[in-house]
């Protein structure tokens, strides 16, 4: 008995037991999103919330970092006469790396983090007993629509992060830099393909998954009142950020290496 | 015949220390039962097996003749329609007003009826417990701790359910709110025939008021259960001081 609590004290048992329950969690999360009665006044309700609400930051960010990406970029490729490949360089670094994953983190924290924190007041209020006691799953009515409206939301405002970010560098580079209007647009065209796009919002779609999941599970499992959920927010948003960063190594792997989706 | 029959409950957490040790209680079908006891002694974990949040580590819990254990998660979600539950904090939904608070149960089970039909059974059940039609349109964060019980009380009755469970219904409440929650109690439970409620509460006063019987748990095991004239004239020492310690307060 005592070598067993010692084991459950350990810390990558306890590690080990939340992974579990964590993958337990999002499976169940799944299978109820498919089974009657079907959430959708929640699902668009969350999809406002998570989508909708972040188009102004999103724009904001996108804009900006198209923007210094190209400065930066400029600044390297002038020194070798290739200030014609600024476009299609950084249109490359957003549509495929900087883009979902910028707007991972940037969601993850406003939506991720609200998502944990309501989850977690609910638990501590006892509003999800509630719930259970009135015979409904709170994984349908809470999880379920919260985890598939992030994963659709994240590839849209990718889109829009894509193209804002795109116009930033170029009204940047065209009409501050000097570039060639005509160059500019024409490398972007020829060297950006439809599959860089994709591999780009197929990421998005990913990392929307990732942070949609793990930051309800942790306000799900909130514990002890207000600390509590401070702790579950933190954690959510924290874990949310690192693996989209963590996960995108091992997507690109995939996507490029394994699945053979893009080349270049 | 017994609403709820409970033989030899024991739960532990963590596979050492019992909560529950070997618990034993009856409750008629039709009755008001008490649950007392000071804090710690297992009220609030018997209630989450009451209503099947909590798996027994050992025992039998049978509620309306049915073994819960034996049900299947899916089973059990629709077995809970049986229950109304009145939480400690009333745990409103706090995005909804009350009158959606109260729909809401009714929007989930009563698909049979139009809006108009459900909206008007919530306004029905929120006049029942005395809530004035000012109120229906306010948030819960915009009503008063009594009002907010009020609606918790509605809610919990909007499907009419056989077994109502009160948790702590009077916690923190001021003397003349507390009377009226308990009056609440009271006419909830006179308004249909055959309904048993559970109130669990610290409150002795309250206690032998509404209680047609009335259970002391100690250490994870009922200690005494009678009728309040039981309690008054018990030889058990521990009872003898909290009976002394509650009526002193009231």
């Amino acid at each position: 008995m005592k070598v067993e609590k010692n084991l459950q004290d350990n810390f990558i048992f306890q590690s080990l037991t939340h992974i579990g329950s964590y993958f337990l969690f999002t499976k169940q999360s799944m299978q109820w999103l498919f089974r009657s009665p079907y959430r959708w006044p929640e699902f668009f309700k969350h999809m406002e919330f998570i989508g909708n609400k972040s188009v102004f930051i999103i724009c904001l960010t996108g804009f900006f970092t198209g923007m210094v990406l190209s400065f930066q970029i400029y600044l390297g490729f002038s020194l070798i006469n290739a200030e014609n490949l600024v476009g299609p360089t950084v249109g490359l670094g957003i549509f495929r790396e900087l883009g979902p994953v910028l707007t991972g983190l940037i969601v993850s924290a406003r939506a991720g983090g609200a998502m944990a924190a309501r989850l977690g007041t609910m638990r501590v209020t006892e509003q999800i007993d509630a719930l259970d006691v009135m015979g409904i799953s709170p994984l349908q009515y809470l999880v379920s629509p919260r985890v598939f409206a992030a994963t659709i939301c994240m590839p849209l405002l990718t889109a829009i992060f894509d193209a804002v970010a795109m116009l930033g560098s170029y009204l940047l580079g065209v009409h501050f830099l000097g570039l060639d209007e005509a160059l500019f647009i024409d490398k972007v065209n020829n060297m950006i393909d439809p599959s860089h796009i994709n591999e780009g919002l197929f990421k998005a779609a990913c990392f929307g998954f990732i942070f949609g999941t793990v930051c309800t599970y942790q306000g799900y499992n909130a514990k002890g009142g207000a600390r509590g959920v401070g702790d579950a927010t933190n954690a959510g948003v924290v874990i949310s950020m690192v693996s989209i960063i963590v996960m995108d190594f091992f997507l690109t792997k995939l996507i490029r290496i394994y699945l053979g989706w893009t080349s270049l | 015949m017994n609403a709820v029959e409970i033989q030899e409950l024991k739960k532990t957490f963590d596979g050492e220390n019992y909560v529950l040790k070997g618990l034993n209680l009856q409750i008629e079908k039709g009755n008001i039962a008490c649950i007392i006891g000071f804090s710690g002694t297992g009220k609030s974990v018997l209630l989450k097996h009451l209503l099947g949040l909590y798996k027994p580590s050992s025992g039998v819990i049978s509620i309306l003749g049915k073994n819960i254990a034996d049900l299947q998660d899916s089973e059990m979600s629709s077995f809970r329609c049986n229950f109304g539950v009145l939480f400690q904090d009333a745990a409103l939904f706090d995005d909804m007003s009350t009158l959606e608070n109260v729909m809401f149960p009714i929007n989930e089970y009563r698909k049979d009826l139009s809006y108009k039909e459900r909206k008007e059974l919530a306004s029905a059940k929120l006049d029942q417990v005395g809530l004035g039609k000012e109120h229906f349109n306010k948030l819960p964060s915009q009503v008063s701790g009594g009002m907010r019980k009020r609606v918790g009380l509605a809610r919990a009755i909007a499907l009419d359910p056989d077994i109502i469970l009160y948790d702590e219904p009077t916690t923190g409440l001021d003397p003349i709110m507390t009377e009226m929650v308990d009056d609440l109690i009271l006419s909830t439970h006179r308004s249909r025939t055959g309904i048993t409620s559970i109130v669990i509460t610290h409150d002795l006063h309250a206690a032998f008021r509404l209680g047609d019987e009335i259970a002391m748990l100690d250490k994870g095991k009922v200690l005494l259960k009678g009728t309040a004239e039981d309690f008054f004239n018990t030889d058990i020492d521990l009872v003898k001081r909290f009976v002394e310690k509650g009526v002193k307060k009231t």
